[in-house]
């Protein structure tokens, strides 16, 4: 530690930085710790049933999350499907091939999407995007209704609607975060690229190659901004708790469930159950969150020079 | 500089003479239902006594209850009545007050039909178990002699978010229908058996609207405001109603002659020729002894306005006024209420 530097006003700084960092730590640790408190009528009552079986009763009192896990992780993986070719296009062209003047304008067009309001989504969800899609079911072939993935009547509301618009509200994150790593690539891989007589997508493509695992760290935090997205969500996916592999059929997700069901939760092993549901997304959110810190900080450790020779080499060949 | 301070000082000074001005700050939380009507009574009533100021959360009747068993509001609000299991929770006697009824109607989208339909409690029951699934079923076609009806499979929209309006109608079809009460029993948020979940009372008309063959519910002053049309109903006489303040009010003053003391009392399903069958009360949830007394004290006559005067503004906002038997019996009981 050769900064380390033992003048008071330097030493203050670091504590004070250092103390909003642990305490960023300690509100997450909190935030955990309080949400298995609160949901501890559940826990008890269904331990492991939660997270494996599918009613959901609040009349009963029979609580089981797998079908809002299900769907959180269905729409959020189809919402990734749809947006990253989109966000990776955006990001590409705004780094390496838009000419300066049409930069600024395009990297402002994506960050608006960011700042829309999500219950202006479902908005538009309910009266624009369901009506389309409704009419892209009526239209589906009866032969492909057949597949698992086309059955069920065609009411609009669905995993697809849902998924489409998770995809349009994560394409700015991703795309934003994409077009950064890609910015991040030095320009000399690029010159050296052309150097060896590599064409544009040659050197593109080395580019993306080197910038590899901060892009799958882009999609990965787009996937994390899926997973807890509420209102926009329930407003289009049909509310069902159903397992389901069909685009077409109403499904339920958790973030949904818990903003639908909280307010008027008078008993308390419903309203333990809801609160459960919050710390199963916390945690599926953190692990998705850990493991794509964890591809960003991957690649900011990688040895560049071996990389950069086989990219070379690779975009050469 | 100076004239600055002298701003500063005359604005805190206005501010406190403003807020000793305002004697009393009153607040609720609770059921979103009633929402509109308490906001246009409580701003009324403050036009009329300056001094008392009742702020209302719609946070849901659920949080309602919670936050007054809690005492961190002054008083609850709650569209079904309190169980018994909760009533035990509070830390002390809460009392229900009906303040205006409200009806559930029954919304649908059926292209080339244009007489309004008719349903019977056990058809809408079959409806939402998903038995009766074709709208050209015998069981609705029976009901509605000379009214072509489609082929068009039926499509439930129900509400997604905890709700009163579910809670009514879920009451209802458990009294008509056996089967609906043992499979899926009366809750704010029930397991349905079939559907698709709509977001509030706009999630669902809007996927009503959308979709061909859907049937859904919603609220009368919902759908009165939005000018949606609702098909009538068949009540415990025979009769078709279709749902309006008046056969609301019907409804609750044909259950008046058997109300509890406590006014926790289900009114769906009433006796009466004129009575509309999926109605209930809104209760207002006040402690008999509250720990302030000049705010009950307030409270107490804010319920008396409410009961008289109040009442006016419920047929125009969509609501049913109470009938003058419920109001007696409630004038009764706010007597108990322990402001000394």
């Amino acid at each position: 530690m050769a900064f380390k530097s033992t003048r008071p006003d330097e030493i203050v700084f670091r504590i004070a930085t250092g103390a909003f960092a642990v305490l960023l730590i300690g509100l997450v640790a909190a935030i955990g710790v309080e949400l298995y408190r609160q949901s501890q009528l559940s826990i008890k009552e269904f331990g492991w049933q939660f997270w494996q079986t599918d009613t959901w009763d609040p009349v009963a009192g029979q609580f089981g999350a797998r079908p809002f896990i299900w769907g959180t992780l269905y729409s959020s993986i189809l919402a990734l499907i749809f947006s990253t070719p989109i966000a990776l296009g955006i990001a590409i062209f705004i780094s390496e091939l838009a000419p300066n003047w049409a930069k600024w304008p395009l990297v402002f067009l994506t960050e608006l999407l960011a700042a829309i309001p999500s219950i202006v989504y479902g908005l538009w969800g309910i009266f624009v995007l369901v009506p389309v899609v409704r009419q892209l079911e009526v239209a589906t072939p009866q032969w492909m209704k057949v597949i698992p993935l086309f059955s069920g009547p065609p009411l609009g509301v669905g995993m697809l609607s849902a998924a489409l618009i998770l995809a349009i509200m994560v394409i700015p994150f991703s795309s934003s975060v994409a077009r950064e790593v890609l910015k991040s690539v030095p320009q000399a891989q690029r010159e050296g690229a052309y150097a060896l007589g590599a064409t544009r997508w040659e050197a593109i493509r080395m580019a993306l190659f080197y910038a590899r695992t901060g892009i799958v760290g882009a999609v990965m935090l787009g996937f994390g901004r899926a997973l807890g997205e509420t209102m926009a969500v329930t407003m289009v996916i049909g509310n069902s708790p159903q397992i389901k592999w069909s685009l077409f059929a109403p499904q339920y997700t958790m973030a949904a469930v818990i903003a639908n069901e909280f307010t008027e939760a008078g008993d308390e092993l419903h309203l333990h159950a809801l609160i459960e549901i919050g710390l199963v997304l916390f945690i599926i959110t953190l692990i998705v969150n850990m493991i794509s810190r964890m591809f960003i900080w991957s690649m900011g450790r990688q040895k560049r020079p071996r990389v950069a020779q086989t990219a070379a080499v690779k975009a050469a060949a | 500089m100076k004239l600055r301070t002298q701003i500063v000082a005359a604005a805190i000074v206005t501010a406190i003479g403003g807020a000793t001005l305002v004697a009393q700050q009153i607040n609720g939380a609770g059921a979103t239902f009633p929402d509109p009507i308490y906001q246009k009574w409580f701003s009324e009533y403050n036009k009329a006594n300056p001094k008392v100021q009742i702020n209302y959360q719609p946070i849901g009747s659920g949080g309602g209850i919670r936050q007054v068993t809690a005492k961190t509001v002054f008083f609850g609000a709650t569209d079904g009545p309190m169980t018994p299991e909760q009533l035990l929770a509070a830390p002390g006697k809460i009392l229900h007050f009906p303040t205006v009824l409200g009806g559930v109607v029954p919304i649908y989208n059926l292209p080339g039909v244009t007489t309004p339909l008719k349903f019977s409690g056990p058809v809408l029951a079959d409806i939402f178990l998903g038995k009766v699934t074709k709208w050209n079923d015998a069981a609705i076609a029976k009901l509605n002699a000379g009214v072509t009806l489609p082929a068009t499979d039926i499509v439930v929209v129900h509400r997604s978010d905890g709700s009163g309006t579910t809670y009514i109608l879920m009451d209802y079809l458990a009294k008509v229908s056996a089967e609906w009460k043992s499979k899926v029993g009366v809750a704010q948020s029930v397991n349905w058996p079939t559907g698709v979940g709509g977001k509030g009372s706009d999630g669902v008309t809007g996927q009503v609207k959308q979709t061909p063959g859907a049937i859904g519910y919603v609220e009368l002053t919902f759908a009165l405001t939005n000018k949606l049309a609702f098909g009538s109903v068949q009540n415990s006489a025979g009769k078709f109603v279709t749902a309006s303040p008046e056969t609301v009010t019907a409804a609750a003053a044909a259950a008046a002659t058997s109300i509890p003391k406590d006014f926790r009392v289900s009114i769906t399903n009433p006796p009466g020729d004129n009575a509309y069958p999926i109605a209930s009360f809104t209760w207002l949830l006040l402690y008999e002894s509250p720990a302030d007394k000049t705010q009950g004290a307030a409270m107490v006559n804010f319920m008396k306005w409410a009961l008289a005067d109040g009442q006016k503004f419920a047929p125009e906002m969509g609501y049913a006024a109470l009938p003058k038997a419920v109001v007696d019996l409630e004038l009764k009981a706010l007597e108990t209420i322990k402001v000394k």
